[in-house]
C-alpha cells in the first residue's frame, strides 16, 4: 500500500462541502473556532454569508444549526468529535434528535488518531453517543472518496445525521465507481471463512490484516460497515450466515460503537462467536498517530489475531 | 381604558383561566411560571406578532419561541385561543396520546416553534432562527421567553454573546422576571443581577418593563423600539402566580398543580377579575 494516494476524511468533508455549496443554495456551515482544522474553512472562503463561526461554543451552535434547520436550511456544524458529541450531545439530543431538524453535524478529530493532542482531543465515544439519540443516523466514511460520496448524500436525506471524520493523512482505498447509500454495507472482499466488519481508518488496517490473513490460508470477507445506524441488517447477517463468526473493528472503544451495534444484531438474529477489535475501554495518550494504533490494539495484527481467535471459537463451537 | 388594552387584558385573564383548568385536569405542571407570563403571552399572539392559525408554517411569519418551556400552559393556552386547535385539546395536557406535552413539541402541537424545556436552548434555537430569517431578508421578527433561572445557563451566554456579533436586530427576548425558582429566590440560588447590565454589557438593547402593564408590555415590543443592528432583550419585572392571590410569590407553586379545590378558588378569583374588566369601561 505504500503508494497510494492518501488524503484525511476532514480535508475530503470540507472539499466536498463546497462542491456542495455551489449546487445547493440551501446548505450553511457552522464551525466553532476550528474551522482550520474541519477545514470548513474553505466553504467560508468561497460562500462567507453562508458560514458562521460561532466562536467557541459548540452547545450554542448545535441549537443554532437547528434554529437555521427550521428557516428550510440545510446546516452543516462542525467541530472536534469529543465537542460536537460530547460536550454539546443534550443539545444535539433536544434541539436535533426530538426534533428530527435536518441538521448534519460533521465532526472530526474522531478517535485516537487525534495522536499528539492527548486523551482530552480524543474521542473514542462518540458513535456511542450519537447511536442512542433516536432519529439519530451514524456514518463512519473509511476514506476520501466515500467521504465525499457521504456528504453529498447527508444533504439529501431528510433528517438528522452525524458524520465520523478523522484527522490523519490516509490512503484512498476507492474510486469514483465506488456507490455510497446511506444504510448500506459493502463488501470489500469476499470471503468463506471469517467475516469482518470495520468502519473508518480502520478499514485500511483490516485490509492489510486480510493479507496476512491470506498468506495463513485463511479466506477472510471483508464489509465496509460505514453507515453504524441505521445498520444494513441484511448485508452483516448474509456475510456471517456464510461464513458463520465475526471480527467487529473500529477505533471506537469496543462498548457502545459498532462492535456493539453488531452484538446486537447477532446476539437477536444469529448467535455467533464474534471479537471486538477496539479501544478497551481506556483513555489513550500523546503520541504520533500511527504508534496509537499499535499501542492500542488497533493494528492489522490485532486484526489478525482478533479473526484466528474468532475462528477457534467457530471450530470449537462445532 | 382604551379598548385594544382592555381586549388584551381579559385575553390575559382567559390564558390564565385556561391555564388553572388544563393544570388541575393534568394534575402536574407549573403553575406559576406560567401565570406570570401571560400577560406578555396574550400581547405577543392577540397584538403584535403577523402569524397565521390557518397556516402555522407561514414563511414570513413572526415566530414565538417560549425557552422556558416548562411554562407551556400559557402557550397552549394562547395556540387554542388563537384557534391552532380546538380548545378541547387543552383538557389532555400530560396526558397519554396528547399533542400536548409536559414540555413543547413542535412536531405535536401546531404553531409551537421549537421543542423545548431543557433551558437556553430554545433561546440559542432562536438565535438560528434569527439568522436563517436574515440570510433570506424575511420581514418576521424571532420572539423568545427566558425566565430568570434560566440565565444561570451557560449556553444563554453563548446566545447572547453570539446574536449581537450577528447583529440580529430581528431578534427579540422577553426576560419573565419574577425572582423564583425551584429551589427559592433567583437571587439566593444564584444572582443573575444586574441582569440589565449584563445584558447592555453583551450588545443588546434593553428594556426594564413591568410585565403585567399592558402598555409598556406593548410599547417595549414595538417594532420602534428596535435599533438597527442590535437585539433586544426586555427585562419583564413580573410576579409569579400573577393573577391568582394564594400563588402569587410562593416558590412551592413553581412546578405544582392545583387540586381541584384550589382550582375552585383560583377560577373564582379569576372569573371575578374577567367579569370586572368586561364591565370596566
Amino acid at each position: 500500500m505504500a503508494e497510494q494516494a492518501v488524503k484525511s476524511t476532514r480535508r475530503a468533508y470540507g472539499e466536498a462541502l463546497l462542491e456542495l455549496g455551489e449546487r445547493e443554495e440551501r446548505v450553511v456551515v457552522l464551525d466553532a473556532d476550528l474551522s482550520k482544522s474541519t477545514y470548513t474553512n474553505l466553504f467560508a472562503k468561497r460562500f462567507p454569508h453562508r458560514f458562521f463561526n460561532m466562536g467557541i461554543s459548540e452547545c450554542k451552535m448545535i441549537c443554532c444549526a437547528a434554529g437555521l434547520a427550521t428557516t428550510g436550511k440545510i446546516p452543516f456544524a462542525s467541530s472536534f468529535a469529543v465537542f460536537a458529541a460530547g460536550r454539546a450531545w443534550e443539545m444535539v439530543r433536544l434541539s436535533i434528535g426530538y426534533t428530527n431538524l435536518n441538521v448534519k453535524i460533521a465532526a472530526s478529530h474522531a478517535g485516537i488518531s487525534v495522536g499528539e493532542d492527548g486523551p482530552t482531543h480524543h474521542c473514542a465515544e462518540d458513535i456511542a453517543l450519537m447511536r442512542v439519540i433516536p432519529n439519530m443516523s451514524v456514518l463512519v466514511p473509511a476514506d476520501a472518496i466515500e467521504t465525499r460520496k457521504m456528504v453529498f448524500a447527508a444533504a439529501e436525506w431528510e433528517g438528522p445525521i452525524y458524520i465520523r471524520l478523522g484527522r490523519p493523512d490516509i490512503p484512498i482505498l476507492f474510486d469514483d465507481s465506488y456507490r455510497f447509500q446511506i444504510g448500506k454495507a459493502y463488501v470489500i472482499k469476499e470471503g468463506k471463512d471469517v467475516s469482518i466488519f470495520a468502519c473508518g481508518l480502520m478499514v485500511w488496517q483490516a485490509i492489510e490484516a486480510l493479507e496476512l490473513l491470506e498468506k495463513e490460508g485463511i479466506d477472510a470477507e471483508l464489509v465496509n460497515v460505514s453507515t453504524v445506524k441505521p445498520l444494513d441488517e441484511e448485508t452483516i447477517l448474509r456475510s456471517l450466515s456464510k461464513t458463520g463468526c465475526a471480527v467487529s473493528v473500529e477505533e471506537h472503544n469496543i462498548i457502545g460503537g459498532l462492535g456493539s451495534a453488531i452484538a446486537e444484531l447477532i446476539g437477536e438474529k444469529l448467535p455467533a462467536p464474534l471479537e471486538r477489535v477496539g479501544i478497551r475501554d481506556r483513555f489513550a495518550e500523546s503520541a504520533n498517530w500511527k504508534e496509537l494504533l499499535k499501542k492500542y490494539n488497533l493494528s492489522p495484527q490485532d486484526i489478525r489475531d482478533s479473526a484466528i481467535r474468532a475462528l477457534r471459537r467457530k471450530v470449537e463451537k462445532r | 381604558m382604551p379598548d385594544k388594552i382592555k381586549e388584551l387584558k381579559i385575553k390575559a385573564t382567559q390564558l390564565r383561566i385556561d391555564i388553572i383548568k388544563m393544570l388541575s385536569a393534568a394534575g402536574s405542571g407549573h403553575s406559576g411560571g406560567s401565570l406570570s407570563a401571560a400577560d406578555i403571552v396574550a400581547c405577543l399572539y392577540f397584538s403584535v406578532m403577523r402569524h397565521n392559525p390557518q397556516n402555522p408554517r407561514w414563511e414570513e411569519r413572526d415566530r414565538f419561541v417560549l425557552s422556558k418551556g416548562h411554562a407551556c400552559p400559557v402557550l397552549y393556552a394562547a395556540l387554542a385561543e388563537a384557534g391552532y386547535f380546538p380548545k378541547e385539546e387543552l383538557l389532555t395536557l400530560r396526558k397519554l396520546n396528547s399533542i400536548l406535552q409536559g414540555h413543547p413539541d413542535m412536531n405535536k402541537t401546531p404553531g409551537v416553534e421549537f421543542s423545548s424545556g431543557s433551558l437556553g436552548q430554545g433561546f440559542a434555537a432562536a438565535f438560528g432562527m434569527a439568522l436563517g430569517y436574515k440570510l433570506d431578508n424575511k420581514p418576521g421578527r424571532i420572539f423568545v421567553m427566558l425566565g430568570d433561572g434560566e440565565c444561570q445557563e451557560g449556553i444563554v451566554w453563548e446566545t447572547a454573546m453570539g446574536a449581537s456579533h450577528y447583529k440580529l436586530d430581528n431578534l427579540t427576548a422577553i426576560l419573565d422576571y419574577n425572582n423564583l425558582q425551584i429551589d427559592g429566590k433567583v437571587s439566593e440560588i444564584m444572582e443573575i443581577a444586574p441582569i440589565v447590565d449584563k445584558f447592555r454589557a453583551f450588545g443588546w438593547t434593553v428594556y426594564e418593563i413591568d410585565g403585567h402593564n399592558i402598555e409598556e408590555i406593548l410599547w417595549a415590543l414595538s417594532t420602534e423600539r428596535i435599533v438597527a443592528g442590535k437585539p433586544t432583550m426586555i427585562i419583564a419585572r413580573t410576579v409569579k402566580g400573577k393573577g391568582v392571590s394564594f400563588m402569587e410569590n410562593q416558590v412551592d407553586w413553581h412546578g405544582k398543580a392545583p387540586t381541584p379545590q384550589e382550582a375552585e378558588l383560583a377560577l373564582k378569583e379569576l372569573y371575578e377579575e374577567l367579569e370586572r374588566l368586561k364591565e370596566d369601561g
